[in-house]
């Protein structure tokens, strides 16, 4: 392309640009004059009068919206990072299983990425809360000396309740990212060269060491990438909350947009909520991978 | 004469009909070397891969320092025989990840279980004798490809072994540094180590070998001294071969 048209073109980008701007920014005073509430956040100090079943902190119906929102943020924390550490946890396990020289392990792990990934996210969240635990009794279901408690409520664990909202949101985005997981990892691992593999083996070093000590070292650089990806999706994917009735804080953000109508308020509280949440993902990850590239002076 | 390496009859097939091994069969005494040549293909790599259970084979029955293995590749013996037997490959296959002396320590430490200061004392003796101990703390690319090589062997001797496999040393090697590699080889051999060289060194196989196996398409053509394999070859393909290999030079 000339150096005139390529000008001229973005110049035309520019204008577009402008124009879709200009757009959205005219809709959204026209839509604040017609609510005729003006655009301002201090109905966020107002009490939010509806109770939350799920609250890490203290919380009480008489607590303001904002207090309310900062629950809800926290429920979508817990329930991500405690995703985030299953799914890596089974990822890792079905990635090397698919890899392994155990031919049968591999074929289950196989047919386990494939079953997950084709099914849709909301359906799996659905068959573990109404078939994995509404399907249970309400009367104590599983009960080991008062210590470990399994029934439609939910899980209680020496003092510990989790609720059944957040176990089934847990174990179905665990699942679901764990298959995606399990390819990242799988990749990484495909991508040492084979020589290493013959390498470690010719010196009498086991599957297991050879793994931890060569391989897995040599992976990560290729997997981080990739697991970061998987994370991001994960925390955008546990707003599916909102099915099973989980508080986190795009179902609090719903309600409170329902209750008060300030629907652009809230949207923008839910986008800074998401950055948030994304930054810290994203800056965590970037230091573990500083940290490896560190280690490995190598390269 | 104890013998180190004796194969009967292995054969192997990667894909159905063509065999990459075709009944081979050969003896190794303790203290000689077996220079194994063949044109690209002909199952050289599979064969000496076999001996340390980095391959399986079909049939045959192989015998590696007394320990004994057949087609159903026992992990249990398979790792006891690489515990005393080393190997050396085309591409070096250092850890890239780990320092010069970090590579030759890994298996003393984590499979003999020895000390880690008795085993840099020992790594650093192996570097000094190979002239390339002030690459001790560096890494893999740091180092030439003549020097890579010779980490790879201190690292296969790190583990004190009774036979050492050589897959085409120096094919992956600019001219001018082969040397270097095999004057290691050949100052191994002087030790009396038991050695299997796939090689297409002339001059090395000359000077060094006992005996040279030649191989085509999966069979041993033929197994005699250098001085006649390389006079007065008994078989028309082995002459052949060398004919092509002198030209090529
Ligand atoms: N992993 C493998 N899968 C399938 N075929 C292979 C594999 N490795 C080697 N072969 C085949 O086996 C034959 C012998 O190969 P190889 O032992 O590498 O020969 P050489 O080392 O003499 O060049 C060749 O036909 C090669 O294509
Ligand atoms: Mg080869």
């Amino acid at each position: 392309m000339k150096t005139n048209q390529k000008i001229l073109l973005q110049f035309g980008i520019c204008i577009f640009l402008f124009i879709l701007i200009g757009i959205l920014i005219n809709n959204l005073t026209i839509n604040l004059l017609r609510t005729g509430l003006g655009f301002n956040f201090s109905w966020l100090f107002k009490p939010a009068s509806f109770a939350l079943a799920e609250h890490p902190l203290p919380y009480t119906s008489s607590d303001s919206y904002a207090w309310a929102l900062f629950i809800g943020w926290l429920n979508s924390l817990k329930v991500i990072v405690s995703s985030l550490i299953l799914a890596t946890f089974l990822g890792t396990l079905i990635g090397f299983a698919r890899t392994g020289k155990n031919s049968l392990l591999g074929l289950i792990s196989a047919g386990y990425i494939t079953v997950i990934r084709q099914t849709p996210l909301l359906l799996q969240l659905m068959f573990w809360y109404f078939v994995g635990f509404l399907g249970l009794k309400d009367n104590m279901f599983i009960q080991i000396k008062n210590i470990f408690n399994l029934s439609n409520q939910g899980i209680e664990f020496s003092g510990l309740t989790f609720s059944s909202e957040f176990l089934a949101l847990l174990i179905g985005l665990s699942i679901f990212t764990s298959a995606y997981i399990a390819e990242v990892i799988r990749g990484g691992i495909l991508s040492v060269p084979r020589g290493q593999w013959e390498a470690f083996r010719s010196l009498g070093l086991s599957e297991s060491k050879g793994l931890i000590r060569i391989i897995i070292p040599q992976a990560l650089p290729a997997i981080i990438p990739g697991l970061t990806s998987q994370y991001l999706n994960l925390a955008k994917n546990s707003t599916l909350a909102i099915a099973v009735g989980y508080s986190d804080i795009y179902a609090i953000n719903d309600t409170i947009t329902n209750q008060t109508g300030r629907a652009i308020e809230c949207f923008i509280i839910l986008l800074f909520s998401f950055l948030l949440l994304n930054l810290l993902i994203t800056n965590t990850m970037e230091i573990i991978n500083r940290l490896i590239l560190k280690s490995q002076k190598y390269s | 004469m104890e013998p180190i390496v004796i194969a009967k009859n292995l054969t192997k097939s990667y894909t159905k009909g063509l065999r990459a091994l075709d009944n081979v069969s050969l003896t190794v005494d303790q203290g000689k070397v077996l220079v194994v040549m063949g044109p690209s293909g002909s199952g050289k790599s599979t064969l000496i891969r076999t001996f340390n259970g980095l391959e399986t084979f079909d049939k045959g029955e192989l015998d590696i320092l007394g320990i004994k293995v057949d087609s159903s590749h026992d992990e249990r013996k398979i790792q006891k025989i690489r515990r005393r037997v080393g190997m050396v490959f085309q591409q070096f296959n250092l850890f890239p990840h780990l320092s010069i002396l970090e590579n030759i320590t890994l298996a003393p430490v984590h499979v003999q279980k020895r000390r880690q200061i008795e085993a840099e004392e020992y790594g650093m003796y192996l570097l000094s004798q190979m002239g390339i101990d002030s690459h001790a703390k560096k890494y893999p690319s740091q180092l030439s490809g003549g020097e890579q090589q010779r980490v790879a062997i201190a690292r296969a001797l790190a583990l004190k072994p009774e036979l050492l496999l050589f897959d085409e040393p120096t094919s992956a090697l600019d001219p001018e540094r082969i040397n270097e590699v095999l004057d290691e080889m050949r100052r191994l051999a002087e030790q009396g180590m038991t050695m299997v060289v796939v090689t297409h060194e002339i001059g090395f196989a000359k000077d060094v070998s006992d005996q040279v196996l030649f191989m085509d398409s999966g069979k041993v053509i033929e197994t005699s001294p250098p001085n006649i394999f390389f006079s007065n070859a008994r078989h028309e393909r082995s002459r052949k071969f060398l004919n092509q290999l002198d030209k090529h030079k």
